[in-house]
């Protein structure tokens, strides 16, 4: 994690965090009848009136600037047919995680969340957390050579 | 003499017949506007229906697509959300989704848009030297969508000759229609 200067927002410095993550999941996919008759319990999440996923990895922590702190790290949209199961691995962040301030160093408590956006063929449009989530503490220091 | 008297029969029955197509026309107006109005306070956004402008969203929403905002004040912005908001000094409305969010003890609270289809996260879209949005920004929350709906707005806007023949259609209508 480095404190570099970020030309793409406010001119002081603030902390970058690296974070490199893997993801599995499994979408529940409806295409089963059958399985959808027997296992009421199952949430089924691509039912005939879903066109499709924003799936997204937020990281959500607290500082000494801010009480909450949300950033968007990764996102992938999801069609209805996609193959509902992901396993990525060693993915790098998308985007840049810039903390607002210097509260990445040091910072022992930061949660990544899986969510998604459900986007239906028409009515609402419901953001769903799912279930399981990682914390993951940074150093105390700033690393000042790093091969990304 | 006679004639003279249903002609006259036949002239006042007209007017009135007129006025009282004037004033159904005059009660429908009103009860949209109440409708809307309505809307306005029960969602608490000034614009609780919006048109999709752009291909910014895609593939969720396309250009044409009808949305519907709420903007209640206890709402939290949370990072995922579609948010509609105005940059400031602009009238028009942007439809994209909340990717960082900052917030203080007190509420106070900074967050960042991008499209979905869009490469870069919204800061060349916001006014010079801004680099957040706040709440004031906000027309509302993105909670239900309907496809295609708001093509009929999109074209009366881009061909206004359309939008005067649909309105001179629907006032004759109003105006000619006979009750039975």
């Amino acid at each position: 994690r480095k404190n570099v200067e970020d030309f793409t927002g406010p001119r002081e410095r603030s902390d970058l965090g690296f974070v490199t993550f893997d993801i599995t999941a499994d979408i529940l996919n409806g295409k089963n009848g059958l399985q959808n008759f027997w296992n009421k319990n199952t949430l089924i999440i691509f039912d005939w009136n879903v066109k499709q996923l924003f799936l997204y990895l937020s990281a959500e922590y607290s500082t000494k600037n801010n009480a909450l702190n949300q950033v968007v790290l990764w996102d992938k949209i999801m069609l209805r047919g996609d193959n509902p199961r992901l396993s990525l691995k060693d993915m790098k962040s998308k985007y840049f995680f810039f903390d607002d301030g210097n509260g990445l160093k040091g910072n022992r408590n930061i949660t990544l969340t899986l969510s998604w956006n459900v986007v239906p063929n028409a009515g609402i449009l419901p953001l769903v957390t799912g279930s399981g989530h990682v914390s993951v503490p940074f150093p105390d220091t700033y690393e000042t050579t790093k091969s990304y | 003499g006679a004639a003279m008297d249903l002609f006259g029969d036949l002239r006042r029955m007209n007017k009135r017949q007129l006025y009282y197509q004037v004033l159904n026309f005059a009660m429908i107006v009103s009860s949209a506007l109440m409708i809307w109005k309505g809307l306005i306070v029960v969602t608490g956004s000034e614009s609780p229906i919006v048109v999709v402008l752009s291909g910014s969203m895609e593939p969720a929403f396309h250009r044409g697509d009808l949305l519907f905002l709420t903007n209640f004040h206890d709402d939290p912005i949370r990072a995922g959300e579609i948010v509609v908001f105005k940059v400031e000094g602009r009238d028009i409305p942007i439809v994209h989704r909340v990717i960082k969010v900052h917030e203080k003890g007190n509420g106070n609270i900074k967050f960042l848009t991008k499209g979905d289809n869009n490469e870069v996260d919204d800061r060349g879209l916001y006014k010079e030297g801004q680099n957040w949005l706040e709440k004031k920004d906000v027309v509302g929350r993105a909670r239900g969508f309907l496809p295609y709906v708001g093509m009929v707005t999109i074209i009366m806007n881009d061909y206004p000759k359309f939008k005067y023949a649909l309105l001179a259609v629907m006032g004759a209508y109003v105006l000619l229609k006979r009750e039975s």
